[in-house]
């Protein structure tokens, strides 16, 4: 058997060769199929992980809390345009809801950076510690402030790369340098680890933390003691974060005396709900790629089977001729199968060729992230090759059922 | 011994539209292993007709046919494939070979179907293209070959099996006098050498004169039959 398959792969083949021009058009919708699939796919993987990455830079399992309605996609008002969460409510949320594993603040201003004669434009953030470990943020050189400078409000920075690139000589050392928020000098004590853009497309690298407390007493306003701009909770396992987000609701609207039938006057968020929302970008775009790869691919199976048909008109003779010899029902089954596969196959080859191509030149010409992944091309191969199995079965059934009399006489 | 042909009372009947054609009415016909015999008959007799029926491409309306013992009126499409491809050697009068395939590729195909090794479907193609002086023309497609070495190539196809009948309807048919005359000597050969029966249908009598025996067909049955008074002599089989 394997000797007749091989035979009849070869001589398909060699049909295939013979009729370029017809094989050629008949295999388009095949490539085009294939291709498109390939291509898009790669570009909607790269998106996707360019986000996850971008989600990721926020933390290990974070849940964020802001004052105030937030509309579902994440985008917010001016923070802390609502003076509803305190730090009171941060750390009693630490104690009542154990799945928390840590909870931290966060209250932010946008002021003038100065060092030595340059200035610049950045945000400065008053933070608990935790804070900084919740969202995962770590040291290129100097380290954190510690329970005693938040203690005593001391005069600490921790700066990101893009304030150093900012204020300093390249090459120039940050840590132990003296800065100045509103004329106020703070001593940099670290120098953070680059985040690059957030998933909102913010430069998260442009920023200055300080203690909370130090933010309150010596650089921001006096209004609103206590008030913070967002708090951040993190849970161990990214499975407790929907409950967790849930205790945590209903421990504030206890504590802010909400009435049933009154809103939440806060808003959470968990890392998940964001990976969802950009998610669902790249969904779409799945599910339209799905859309032109099945009807390409459709259109190219129908294809097969209309040449296939054609091919079976043709060859009646041949046809009636192997069968006098002895071929079987499913030598002839197989023999116009083995034909439709290798027309679908090598267009199915053809395509992930010109898919992975077009993904690569995207990359190039227009600088979008694409991951080209086996599978999809395993699966693209897979695709093309069930397609010629399904739509050459009619064709191929056809020919085994003539009548060998009548196909020796066929003209 | 069982003949290798037994037919008993076989009909053929084809309806077309409202209209029945009896093309072979209540047939019988025996013949042995290793006969050469010749069918003749006016055009639309019904020789056709039976030759598909011997050759177990058709199946009698009624009536039994038996080769080689085995009774082939009610067996399926791929049994009689199976026979087809085990014992029987088809020669047609329009050659029938695959076009755009070489004369080895052609005289294989049998093998091909019974799944033997690439290697000896080679081997054995080369040497049936050999025993029909076609050696050196392996590789030609039948658009590179005279009629006449068309017909040697459809003979090796036929005989590559090594089958234990061989039939022919109007061989010759297509073929001048001189192509003629070379593709009966092989046929003789064959039955000479190699005991193959052979079934020939010629309107010829000159072809005719080969065979041993001569039957003739008239409306769908045997009219006469009768062994014929002798062969030409064998001359050797031209390249
Ligand atoms: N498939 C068919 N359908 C209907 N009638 C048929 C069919 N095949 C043959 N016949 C009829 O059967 C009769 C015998 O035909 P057959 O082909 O056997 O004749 P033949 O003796 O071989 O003639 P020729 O010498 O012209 O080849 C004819 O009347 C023919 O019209
Ligand atoms: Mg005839």
């Amino acid at each position: 058997m394997s000797a007749f398959v091989w035979l009849t792969i070869l001589t398909a083949l060699r049909i295939l060769a013979r009729n370029r021009m017809r094989a050629g058009l008949t295999m388009l919708g095949i490539v085009i199929g294939v291709a498109a699939v390939i291509a898009m796919v790669s570009i909607g993987e790269g998106a996707k992980q360019a986000v996850q990455a971008q989600i990721a830079t926020m933390g290990t399992n974070v849940i964020i809390i802001f004052p105030g309605v937030t509309s579902a996609s994440g985008v917010r008002g001016s923070q802390g345009s609502a003076v509803t969460l305190t730090v009171s409510d941060a750390v009693d949320l630490k104690k009542r809801v154990p799945l928390l594993s840590d909870t931290g603040w966060a209250k932010r201003d946008v002021m003038q950076i100065v060092y030595g004669n340059r200035n610049w434009n950045g945000t400065v953030n008053g933070v608990s510690p935790s804070y900084l470990t919740i969202r995962d943020w770590s040291f290129t050189s100097g380290g954190s402030f510690t329970q005693t400078d938040v203690e005593s409000a001391a005069r600490v920075a921790l700066i990101g790369q893009t304030i150093v690139g900012n204020l300093f000589e390249p090459g120039e050392e940050p840590v132990g340098a003296v800065i100045r928020l509103k004329n106020v000098p703070f001593r940099v004590i670290g120098v953070l680890a680059p985040k690059g853009q957030s998933a909102q497309g913010t430069d998260q690298d442009d920023v200055i933390f300080i203690p909370f407390s130090t933010a309150e007493r010596k650089v921001f306003g006096t209004s609103f003691i206590g008030s913070v701009g967002a708090m951040f909770g993190s849970t161990d396992q990214v499975e407790d974060l929907p409950m967790a987000a849930e205790q945590i609701r209903e421990v504030l609207r206890a504590r802010h005396r909400l009435q049933a039938e009154q809103e939440d006057d806060f808003t959470i968020r968990t890392q998940v709900d964001i990976g969802k929302v950009q998610e669902g970008t790249s969904e779409t775009l799945t599910m339209m790629l799905f859309a032109i790869a099945s009807v390409s691919l459709l259109v190219g199976g129908i294809g097969i089977m209309n040449i296939l048909l054609v091919s079976v008109t043709e060859r009646t003779r041949e046809i009636g001729v192997r069968m006098a010899v002895g071929a079987k029902r499913r030598h002839i089954v197989m023999q116009f199968l083995i034909e439709a596969m290798t027309l679908s196959l090598v267009g199915g080859v053809l395509g992930i060729i010109l898919g992975v191509t077009g993904a690569k030149l995207t990359t190039l010409i227009a600088g979008w992230p694409t991951i080209i992944s086996g599978n999809v091309i395993l699966l693209a191969f897979f695709f093309s090759l069930v397609v010629g199995l399904f739509f050459g079965l009619y064709p191929a059934n056809k020919a085994s059922r003539l009548n060998p009399i009548e196909a020796l006489r066929y003209e | 011994m069982s003949a290798l042909i037994q037919c008993e009372d076989v009909w053929k009947i084809y309806r077309v539209g409202d209209m029945e054609v009896q093309a072979l009415r209540g047939l019988s016909l025996t013949i042995e292993q290793g006969e050469f015999v010749a069918i003749m008959g006016s055009s639309g007799s019904g020789k056709s007709t039976l030759m598909n029926i011997l050759g177990c491409l058709d199946q009698p309306t009624k009536g039994r046919y038996r080769l080689n013992g085995i009774e082939a009126s009610n067996l399926k499409p791929d049994q009689l494939a199976g026979i087809r491809n085990q014992q029987i050697g088809f020669v047609f009068q329009s050659f029938n070979l695959i076009p755009r395939t070489s004369a080895l590729e052609n005289a294989q195909l049998p093998l091909f179907y019974r799944g033997l090794s690439l290697k000896e479907q080679r081997t054995q193609a080369a040497a049936a293209l050999r025993r029909v002086g076609l050696q050196g023309r392996e590789h030609h497609y039948p658009t590179q070959l005279s009629g006449g070495q068309q017909q040697r190539v459809a003979i090796a196809r036929a005989l590559v099996t090594s089958p234990s009948l061989l039939l022919a309807d109007e061989p010759t048919g297509n073929l001048d006098t001189q192509s003629s005359q070379e593709i009966m000597r092989i046929l003789d050969q064959l039955n000479r050498d190699e005991g193959i029966t052979i079934i020939l249908v010629t309107h010829e009598v000159d072809i005719a004169a080969y065979a041993a025996r001569e039957i003739v067909i008239k409306d769908g049955q045997v009219l006469s039959d009768h062994l014929t008074k002798g062969r030409p002599t064998p001359s050797p089989v031209g390249g």
